[in-house]
């Protein structure tokens, strides 16, 4: 039963053993015998892992400059591609139905995710056409509930367009060339727009939901 | 009192749907006579989620992220799978270096996988921990790659219609070449640990044989196929993407026993390393997804393939993983389907446990090399 072909086993083991000590690599550098390399356990809650740029979790809005000045403007289609099903936006609108804007732009009333339904797949962020919802590298979102604190509405969700360069330089630096070339392109005719001061629109406090309209 | 004669019934025994040896949530009814299996019905459909039916509510390129759950030891395998059904149903071309990126994910994934199983088949057999550790020391590596390009371990979603949906993240070649490059060596430590291990080989010799007749019958593919020594591998067979382009060759077992899929697969892993070092010599440079594709990835809803049908076939790390779409000129797939390698190879079980001990059928089980995840769907 026990015969070369265990013993070659062990002498596998035994190696692979004197390996995990610095002393035992030592020893083993000396003698010439080949190695391996082995993964160091992260002590996570201590210590955390380093993750690439492109390490994705959890999607967020981006914002610029102001919390009030977010990318979204509510066209819902993230809402319609996400497999899953986990967006719900609601523009935000006056009492006739129009929609109301802010930096001449339709902004939305809600934007709630479900983070017990979303999957990580990134496809809202494939398919925004204004790149206004991004992925986020947070992964501690734990909670005690499965109701209301599962739901993550604006006010939690968005995030400055400076946390999205540091936690992803490269995609951002992609992504502000391509909102400045569009700039570039629509700044002669849009001319017109005034910008309703800043600070009007308190939305990160949870009771924006009626904003001052500004006069578009 | 005078002993009666003995009189000895069948047992039957339920194993799973929570035992560790079954893979995920599967049971297998087993009828026993003493030890010896006398029947064995597999029982599945815990893990059922209405892969098909959700995938013909949604747009083609939303099904994505669903595939990635079928067989999650290989999302990336899976994502070309279907990326491949989709450009078939819509005349898509691949760029070049879409192509190689995509070879290099799938035969990553599938070193991934044959390494995973093997770890998990010594497992099964009660050599707890050593040589699964081993193995999962090396995935993790890999999985890490997956990570810097797609973003996720395991749940990629990573592969698109006309290509990747991103291209690689600077280094990431490199990174890939030194995996590449120490793989042997890995492998020639884990050959030394385990092909000559006498107790492996008494557990595995001439244990759950499949018959070649039997194994064609039963449309069994992938390793469990070629273990019983029959040469059929869809790489070769149909040559899809650029597979032709790649020296390889099709490793064959003998007698097609747990130990022939087990060396087997550890043949296939050297045969892998063989493609991943050509491909990573001769990757092009240039986009990594044609405009139309990226187009199709940006509004999903706007993609409607003409009226027809189109079926995409790869060989997956566990045998033919085939995606059959019926398209009604609309966005969504009018029938979508998935040919899935882990549950037409499931069905065998039965043949091959028979006249064994209940012992073996957990090692039988683990050398067909299920993912519950995609044989329940």
């Amino acid at each position: 039963m026990i015969g070369k072909g265990v013993l070659k086993g062990m002498w596998v083991t035994l190696l692979e053993f004197i390996g995990t000590y610095p002393l035992g690599r030592w020893v083993l550098r000396v003698l010439g015998v080949q190695g391996t390399s082995g993964l160091v356990t992260i002590q996570y809650p201590d210590a955390k892992q380093q993750h690439p740029e492109r390490f994705r979790y959890f999607p967020f809005l981006v914002y610029d400059d102001t919390p009030d000045n977010l990318r979204c403007v509510a066209c819902k289609i993230c809402e319609q591609e996400c497999p899953p099903k986990c967006i719900f936006i609601e523009p935000a609108r006056d009492e006739q139905g129009r929609p109301l804007k802010v930096h001449g732009r339709p902004f939305p009333k809600t934007f709630d995710i479900d983070t017990s339904i979303c999957m990580q797949c990134r496809i809202c962020v494939d398919v925004c056409p204004f790149d206004a919802i991004e992925m986020d590298k947070v992964y501690e979102m734990a909670s005690a509930g499965r109701d209301e604190e599962m739901l993550y509405n604006k006010d939690q969700l968005l995030k400055s367009n400076e946390y999205f360069k540091g936690i992803r330089p490269v995609e951002a630096a992609g992504v502000d060339a391509r909102l400045a070339a569009k700039a570039k392109k629509v700044a002669s005719p849009a001319a017109g727009d005034t910008p309703s001061p800043a600070g009007t629109v308190p939305a990160r406090s949870p009771a924006a939901t009626a904003p001052n309209p500004p006069a578009a | 009192m005078l002993s009666p004669a003995v009189e000895s019934d069948f047992l039957e025994v339920s194993l799973g749907p929570q035992h560790p040896s079954t893979h995920g949530v599967f049971r297998m009814q087993t009828v026993l006579d003493g030890e010896t299996i006398v029947s064995l019905k597999p029982v599945m459909g815990y893990l059922h989620r209405n892969h098909e039916q959700l995938g013909e509510q949604m747009t083609y390129i939303a099904s994505f992220p669903f595939t990635d759950r079928l067989d999650y030891f290989s999302a990336m395998s899976n994502n070309l799978g279907l990326a491949i059904a989709i450009e078939q149903l819509a005349g898509l071309d691949v760029t070049e270096r879409g192509q190689y990126i995509r070879i290099l994910m799938v035969e990553l994934t599938r070193l991934v996988n044959h390494t995973a199983v093997t770890g998990f088949l010594l497992n099964d057999m009660g050599a707890f921990g050593t040589p699964l550790l081993y193995a999962f020391r090396e995935r993790e590596k890999i999985l890490d790659l997956f990570e810097a390009a797609s973003g996720s371990r395991m749940m990629c979603n990573y592969i698109r219609p006309g290509g990747v949906r991103e291209d690689l993240p600077d280094g990431w070649l490199e990174g890939a070449k030194a995996i590449v490059d120490h793989y042997p060596q890995f492998l020639d430590q884990f050959e030394t640990l385990l092909t000559e291990n006498e107790i492996i080989r008494q557990r595995t010799q001439r244990v759950g044989v499949l018959p070649k007749e039997l194994a064609v019958n039963a449309s069994v593919t992938g390793p469990l196929l070629r273990a019983s020594g029959v040469d059929y591998d869809i790489r070769k067979v149909d040559g899809y993407a650029i597979y032709p382009r790649f020296k390889f060759k099709v490793p064959l077992g003998q007698i097609g026993d747990v130990y022939d899929r087990y060396y087997v697969r550890i043949l296939e892993m050297r045969e892998s390393l063989k493609i991943l070092q050509q491909a990573l010599k001769e990757i092009p440079g240039g986009p990594a997804i044609s405009p139309k594709g990226a187009a199709i990835g940006k509004a999903p809803r706007t993609f409607r393939p003409p009226k027809g049908e189109a079926y995409g076939r790869i060989e997956a790390p566990k045998g033919e993983l085939g995606f059959y779409l019926v398209s009604d000129g609309s966005n969504q797939p009018y029938r979508y389907h998935v040919r899935a390698p882990s549950f037409v190879n499931l069905t065998i079980l039965e043949d091959m446990c028979l006249g064994h001990k209940i012992a073996d059928a957990v090692v039988i089980l683990g050398s067909i090399d299920i993912v519950l995840g995609e044989v329940d769907r």
